[in-house]
This record gives C-alpha cells, structure tokens and sequence, in this order.
C-alpha cells in the first residue's frame, strides 16, 4: 500500500449561476479591484492508502459521485499525488 | 395509519408538520432518523429545518443516512412520500427526484409569502385542486432556486411532473414572481412515482387557521389517502 492525496476539486458546471461568486466579485470591484469573471470551486484533499494511484483515483471518484459532488449542477477532477 | 414526520439533527419543522396533520385529522408522529422508518409508516413527510447544519450542501448529509434508503425503497411501493424545504433538498440528493435545489439568485435567505400555481392534479397532493390554482404559501429558504440540466427539465415537462410554479396573485408565471431564480419558477416536482414529491414552499406553515391562511391544507391531505377528507 502506498500512502497518496487525492484533491477532488467541485465546480458549478458553465451556466450555472453562482450568486456568491458575483457578490464576492461585487466586493472584489467595491475595493478597487479590477477583473472580468470569478468563479469559486470546492476543493476536498483526501489521505488515503491504495495499492497505486489508479485505485486512488478510483476511490476518490467514488466519493465525488455518491457525496462530494451533485452531478445535477457540477462538475468535478479529481487528481491523485504520492503523500 | 401513521405518518412518519423523519427527524434529523437540525430538523425544525417536524413538530409544525406533526401538529398541521394532525389538525387535518391525519395521525401522524415524529420519528427521529436513527430508529428507522416504522413499519407501519402508511406515509412519509420529510421536513423543513437545517439537517445537518446544511454542511457540504443542504440536505445531502441527511440523504446519505440508511433510514432515507428505507424511504426510498417505500417510495418505489407507492407509499406517499413529501419533502418540504429542507425535505425537499434531501429528496433531491437522495434522487427521489429530479433536479437540485441550490443558493437562491439573490445570494440570501428569503422568509416570505409567495404564490404557486398548480400545475398538474395528477398526484395525491395537488388532486384536490384544479389545474391553474393559485395558493399563497410561505417560504424561507436560502437554497431554493431549482435547477435541472435541458434533458431533465424536458423529461419533466413531457411527463407532467412539475408540481408548483410561482407565480402572481393571479397566477401569470412571470420572473419577478419567482423569489429565488428557480428554472422555470419550478416550486416543486413530482418524483418517478406520482406519490413522492417535493416544494419549497412550506405547506405545514399554511395550515392551521390562526397562522393567517390555509392554502396549504389540501397539499397536506394527500397523506389522507382514500380518507373523506381529500
């Protein structure tokens, strides 16, 4: 077994609005700050031990599936680093 | 004939939905998540309130508990299942219906009366009414505005499973109706099954006569089966 992160990263997917982003863009621009778009993602780092990083990968999948991620309104990556 | 009114940690509308019921004449009691659904549970009622502390995303931490398979699994029997606010975020998560329930397009919590329209009759809650109905229900909810990708927005529309839109006191479907950015002014959806459904808008909150309106009445009948008082 080896001991690994995976970092499950959720995002809403393109369309979908995100009112807290374009507050805290509104925020951002009420401070001074110029920009032209914000997004804000979830990002869950997972310890876990695998026999390798595919099935690393695997199990981190699984869990963005079944609870970290809602397929109705997100999309999700997943990547996987020796710990 | 009991109605199970599930209560999870940060459930706050279990005592409400329990006394609405009861007024009603439907026998219902709250049963708190870890002790299962009861077997004699002729209906199911998931309530409003902040399971969970609404972590991760609202309702999706009480829709991964083992008693929310039972009531999946009761649901697919047919036995009436209704997700309210709260319930009704859970519902989605656990897939007992379409679509998702999330941040409201103003970014806040909205405490307020507004008014749906019954879209469809076909459904134990909404076949007290006539199609085009108009009720005024209240809502509070920071996470209501509905979303469902084109496929299943479509599916829905086909299969006449949207329940509840908002609307105008005269009901006309217009934008400025819709308090929270919800696709469609969608307020609630039917599930596979014509006996589960979930709204926002709370029903419980609409029932007893010195709460100032008892739109929510009817909806809340559904539970009453072939009981005279539908």
């Amino acid at each position: 077994m080896t001991a690994y992160t995976a970092t499950v990263t959720i995002r809403l997917k393109r369309g979908v609005l995100d009112p807290e982003a374009e507050t805290t863009q509104q925020a951002l621009e009420r401070l001074g700050f110029e920009l032209d778009d914000l997004r804000s993602t979830d990002r869950f780092e997972i310890d876990l031990d695998a026999e390798n990083s595919e099935a690393a990968r695997d199990r981190a999948d699984e869990m963005a599936e079944r609870l970290l991620a809602n397929p109705t309104i997100h999309d999700y990556e997943v990547e996987v680093s020796g710990r | 004939m009991t109605v199970a009114v599930l209560q999870f940690g940060g459930s706050n509308c279990d005592r409400d939905s329990v006394r609405a019921l009861s007024h009603l004449g439907i026998d219902a009691e709250r049963v708190w998540y870890e002790n299962g659904l009861p077997e004699n549970a002729t209906g199911v009622l998931l309530p409003g309130g902040f399971s969970y502390g609404d972590y991760l995303r609202a309702g999706v931490m009480a829709a991964r508990t083992p008693v929310i398979d039972a009531v999946c699994e009761a649901a697919s029997e047919g036995i009436p299942v209704l997700g309210v606010c709260n319930g009704a975020q859970i519902g989605c998560e656990a897939g007992l219906t379409p679509g998702a329930f999330t941040v409201n397009r103003s970014a806040r919590f909205q405490c307020e009366r507004v008014h749906v329209r019954v879209e469809t009759t076909e459904s134990p809650w909404t076949r007290g009414y006539d199609e085009g109905d108009v009720l005024e229900l209240p809502i509070a909810h920071g996470e209501g505005r509905f979303e469902a990708d084109d496929d299943t927005h479509e599916r829905l529309i086909e299969d006449d499973r949207i329940l509840l839109r908002y609307c105008d006191a005269e009901g006309v479907v217009t934008d400025d109706a819709n308090p929270n950015g919800s696709r469609d002014n969608v307020a609630g959806v039917v599930g596979e099954k014509r006996t589960t459904a979930v709204m926002m808008p709370h029903p419980e909150r609409a029932t007893l006569p010195d709460l100032g309106g008892t739109d929510g009445a009817v909806l809340l009948r559904g539970f009453g089966a072939t009981s005279a008082t539908v």
